[in-house]
């Protein structure tokens, strides 16, 4: 049941990773972007790893891709002539392309597990616990500096970008709520008596 | 019977068995549920409502689900086919397979997994694919932009919803619902459910709720009147209607979602009487009738109004009621109420 | 995890939450009015956290299970990123307006930055060293297009953003080559595994691929491309930054991967140094001749001054390391002398690069003149002046490691850059009249600043200020 799972999941990761690159389509690659990540969420799944699944589909899928579906989408970018300017370099492309898979192919060919790498691989997670718990007392506890950097690296991603874009302009009609709820009827409302024929 | 239920063909029947029950389930409230939406918001303005077709009108959707399907698929010309038919499917799709992890009463529940009430969030993180993918598909202006506004809104709301939920999963230690509902489980009965003490938070949730579902008052997605419909201007026929069930499943899960993280699930209000799936559908359906109403008596939001409340409003106080709540947990305020994880 | 993990990382720490205070309270209160302030505050703080790094002991203490190492050779690299960030804060504060950098998000950007060196320089594992970076690299990123409104700035920012990603990917993919072939991200681990004996394919790539990828931090040939046009485009004090404190944690970093993680494959690493450090002396000399910009001269002058950093690293040898450490202390200081000059040109007020700018500066400018005159001599390695003492350092540990070719090879760069140096020399004091005026901002800090490195150039010949002690202090620590 789960092996057929696995290659339906895996055929699926191979054809969006195709499709996103040789798709003509900008957006359409962007989708298959998705499909390709849905997937991998789904081998996560067969590999008991719920919980980053999930945080895969919520993240990659659900905020990430649709940015870059909203980019992709109004960017006015005409893809046919840089494919035409890559294809340029696609043979000096193709020759770095090729040297490195010849390179990766050597190196699996010499796969050879250390003897000492297997000591120290560890049992990370133990079958009594939930991954996510699991994760979770490794994050916080023995990776919490590395966690915390983390959250500095994304604080400096945020900071970034409102330097580059936030622009304070002036002029600009703004509404203030809170003026809008404490203004009352005695300041902002005026009686007047107005007589018949004669206006204000 | 349960021999062949354990072999690998009795399972996979069971399983499909199971979930037809729930589809079944879930299609048929969804007549009613609009006929009742339609009913509510006639009564608040004193029509008579659809009164038509059946006894009051009761099969009203019956015969608009008939017109719907009858007619024939118009598909824009220089529109992107496949994805321009894909995006109600996905609507629809998604909103049903939500309900996979959604239990009616102690273990009954289609998938009873760890991480149900992530499984939920991204299913309805994935909601915005619909309706960017309508609106770029369409191959037309209003439908594209209408489709950017509703995109933006719905990521908007669901990170403050993400934040409520966090609040939930820390006091009840649990991201399966069973997990949550049971943590509720206290001899204080309607007391005891995490309404009281994550009280702001209810009305967070609902209100990010009705925002993420696109209904009013942050309906821009839909608004015919002044932002011409949105996302789905192009569309009509079977495909119109695949989003608009999709949209009410939606809302039918966000009262389901309400009922079982704040509102104590299939428990009972009173303590002493049976807990049982009636509670859960009981309570799903008043909180579809609050849906209703507000439909019925709230004016529409400004786009800008929206987005204000959003990052500026619902991010920083949910933001900040996850501290606290870690806080009321870890240390015990409240009388414990926070921390519902045996320690 | 108990109380002394978080004291070994306290310098860190400390300049992380007032990076966090600087930030929230100046988004709050006052905006860019602020900017001067958290300035000086940052200058403080950085100056007084490097003394704090400095007297700390002798001791060598690894912190949240071995993620994080604080030994003298961190010390030493943190002093150094610490007093260096610190002196360009101040010369950037004493020409922010016209630099469009009088923002208080500048000198918090900053602080980040050197939080992610301290880290990338402490780095015992290799999720660490990656957060360090990336911590360092980001903030980097965002500085180089702080001047949002130049196109060339934006497309420094931008050309930075693109490479330094990618070489972020190549060092992702040979850490995970190396995690995969060794079973361990802990440099204590991989030292254990990573022996030539029993060398496989696979943690050779990875090996490789990670340093790609920190040779793209160094800006060494061939992986400079981003180097002209990122020192060109910025913002002058921003330059003067990515050509002091990030070259220093990059190096250290290298250092310590190599020395740390890989000492068991020194044979394989030292070949590639060695290649590494003669593509940048010659590319850097040569490709200098050419250049109108003198910060794209800097720039090239950099990928030289790389080169030789390198070149003590390719002895392998704790003497080499102790060769490293003393020229990139000396390299950081003609640098902020050099860039302090740089940031005063003008004409019309208006800042300037051009090296025909310099032409006969000498008659008007005569003090000023003589502390470039010296540092440049510095720059090229012209005997009395102390950059002749670092090149001297990394020759000398090149030849005592047997690459006797590498050394000559140093040695004929050096006298290649030297014609670009002189050239300026020779434009300051014997050019052809300048067609327009050419004037020197007045600043007190600038001013003292060149004088001084021009001064440290020149009394330093004496002993080293002490210099060779601690760096051979550092530098046993992580060979020995």
């Amino acid at each position: 049941m789960s092996v057929i799972a696995f290659y339906l999941f895996a055929i699926s990761v191979i054809t969006g990773g195709l499709f996103t690159v040789i798709s003509r389509n900008p957006v359409h690659s962007v989708l298959w972007l998705i499909l390709a990540f849905l997937s991998a969420a789904g081998l996560f799944v067969l590999l008991g790893a719920e919980f980053v699944a999930m945080l895969l589909i919520i993240v990659y899928v659900g905020a990430v891709a649709v940015l870059f579906l909203f980019v992709v989408m109004m960017l006015d970018v005409d893809f046919a002539e840089l494919k035409a300017q890559m294809a340029q370099y696609f043979p000096l492309a193709l020759l770095i392309g090729v040297v490195i898979l010849m390179q990766f192919a050597l190196a699996l060919g010499a796969w050879e597990f250390n003897s000492s790498a297997s000591e120290l691989r560890q049992n990370i997670i133990p079958d009594d616990r939930h991954n996510t718990v699991a994760l979770g007392r490794i994050l916080y506890d023995q990776y919490l500096l590395l966690f915390q950097i983390a959250g500095l690296v994304l604080l400096v991603a945020m900071i970034g970008a409102i330097v580059l874009t936030l622009r304070h302009r002036s002029g600009v009609k703004r509404q203030d709520v809170v003026g809008q709820v404490s203004r009352n009827p005695a300041v902002s409302m005026e009686l007047r008596d107005v007589k018949p024929g004669q206006g204000l | 019977m349960t021999d062949f239920l354990a072999t690998p063909g009795g399972f996979a029947i069971l399983t499909v068995a199971q979930v037809l029950v729930v589809i079944a389930f879930v299609m048929i409230s969804l007549i009613f549920l609009v006929y009742a939406d339609r009913k509510i918001w006639a009564a608040v303005q004193m029509r008579r409502g659809p009164n038509v077709v059946g006894v009051f009108g009761i099969l009203q959707s019956v015969a608009d689900v008939l017109k719907y399907v009858a007619k024939e698929i118009v598909v824009p010309a220089g529109a992107d086919k496949a994805v321009f038919i894909l995006a109600p499917l996905i609507s629809f799709v998604l909103a049903l397979i939500a309900w996979a992890v959604i239990p009616f009463n102690d273990g009954w529940v289609l998938a009873d997994i760890n991480v149900a009430i992530l499984y939920v969030f991204a299913i309805s993180s994935l909601e915005v694919y619909g309706v960017i993918m309508g609106g770029w598909a369409s191959n037309s202006k209003y439908p594209f932009l209408g489709s950017l506004r509703s995109a933006a809104q719905m990521i908007s709301y669901e990170v403050s919803i993400g934040l409520i939920i966090v609040g939930v999963i820390i006091s009840s230690g649990s991201m399966n619902f069973g997990g949550i509902v049971q943590s509720q489980d206290t001899p204080y009965g309607f007391f005891g459910w995490y309404w009281l003490p994550h009280l702001p938070m209810v009305f967070l949730f609902f209100i990010s709720a009705l925002a993420e579902t696109n209904r009013p008052p942050f309906d821009l997605p839909e608004a015919e009147s002044e932002l011409v419909a949105g996302y789905q201007v192009e569309y009509s026929s079977t495909p119109f209607l695949l989003f608009m069930a999709g949209e009410y499943v939606a809302i039918f899960l966000m009262c389901a979602l309400t009922s079982l993280l704040f509102f104590g699930g299939w428990l009972s209000p009173i303590p002493g009487l049976a807990d049982g799936p009636h509670w859960m559908v009981a309570k799903m359906l008043f909180f579809f009738f609050i849906f209703a109403m507000i439909k019925a008596i709230t004016p529409r939001y400004r786009y800008d109004q929206l987005m204000r409340l959003g990052w500026k409003v619902f991010l920083p106080v949910s933001l900040g009621w996850v501290v606290f709540a870690a806080f009321a947990a870890k240390f015990g305020w409240f009388w414990g109420a926070f921390a519902r994880w045996p320690v | 995890m108990t109380l002394a993990d978080f004291l070994i990382i306290l310098p860190e720490l400390v300049l992380a939450t007032l990076a966090l205070i600087f930030l929230i309270g100046s988004a709050y209160g006052g905006g860019d009015k602020n900017a001067a302030a958290v300035s000086w505050c940052g200058v403080i703080a950085l100056i007084l956290m490097a003394v704090f790094v400095g007297l700390r002991g002798s001791i060598t203490d690894y912190s949240f299970g071995g993620l994080f190492i604080d030994d003298a050779f961190a010390r030493f690299c943190k002093v150094m990123i610490l007093v260096s960030a610190g002196v360009i804060l101040l010369m950037t504060q004493s020409c922010s307006a016209r630099h469009d950098l009088s923002r208080y998000e500048y000198p918090v950007l900053i602080l980040l930055a050197v939080v992610g060196m301290m880290i990338m320089v402490s780095a015992s594992d290799l999720m660490t060293l990656y957060m360090g970076l990336e911590l360092q690299s980001l903030s980097l990123y965002v500085v180089a297009s702080m001047q949002r409104d130049s196109i060339r700035s934006t497309e420094a920012g931008l050309k930075y953003f693109v490479l330094g990603a990618l070489s972020s990917g190549l060092l992702l993919f040979g850490a995970s080559l190396i995690y995969g072939f060794t079973g361990t991200t802990q440099f204590s681990g991989i030292i254990q595994v990573a022996v030539s004996e029993q060398i496989s394919l696979g943690l050779l790539f990875g090996l490789m691929f990670v340093i790609s990828g920190l040779a793209f931090k160094v800006s060494a040939v061939p992986f400079h491309m981003w180097t002209p046009d990122v020192y060109e485009g910025s913002a002058t004090p921003v330059t003067a930054f990515f050509a002091t404190a990030p070259k220093v944690a990059a190096m250290a970093l290298i250092a310590r991967v190599l020395h740390d993680a890989f000492a068991g494959l020194a044979v394989e690493w030292t070949q590639v140094i060695a290649l590494l450090s003669v593509l940048s002396m010659f590319f850097g000399a040569i490709t200098a001749i050419g250049q109108r910009d003198i910060k794209r001269l800097m720039a090239y002058s950099s990928i030289a001054h790389m080169g030789y950093g390198l070149m003590g690293l390719a002895a392998g040898t704790a003497f080499g390391v102790q060769a490293l450490l003393i020229y990139m202390v000396i390299y950081v200081v003609m640098n902020v002398g050099t860039f302090s000059f740089i940031l005063m040109m003008e004409r019309d007020g208006q800042p300037v690069t051009e090296i025909s700018a310099l032409t006969l500066i000498s008659r008007q400018q005569p003090i000023k003149a003589l502390s470039l005159l010296i540092l440049l001599f510095s720059l090229a390695g012209v005997p009395p002046m102390l950059g002749f003492f670092g090149k001297f350092y990394v020759l000398k540990a090149a030849y005592e490691a047997g690459l006797i070719w590498l050394a000559v090879a140093g040695v004929i760069a050096s006298v290649i850059g030297a014609y670009y140096y002189l050239r300026i020399v020779f434009l300051m004091y014997f050019g052809d009249e300048p067609i327009e005026d050419v004037q020197s901002m007045r600043s007190p800090i600038l001013s003292g600043l060149l004088v001084a490195s021009a001064a440290i150039m020149l009394i330093g010949i004496v002993n080293l200020f002490g210099l060779e002690d601690a760096a051979q202090m550092a530098a046993e620590v992580l060979v020995g």
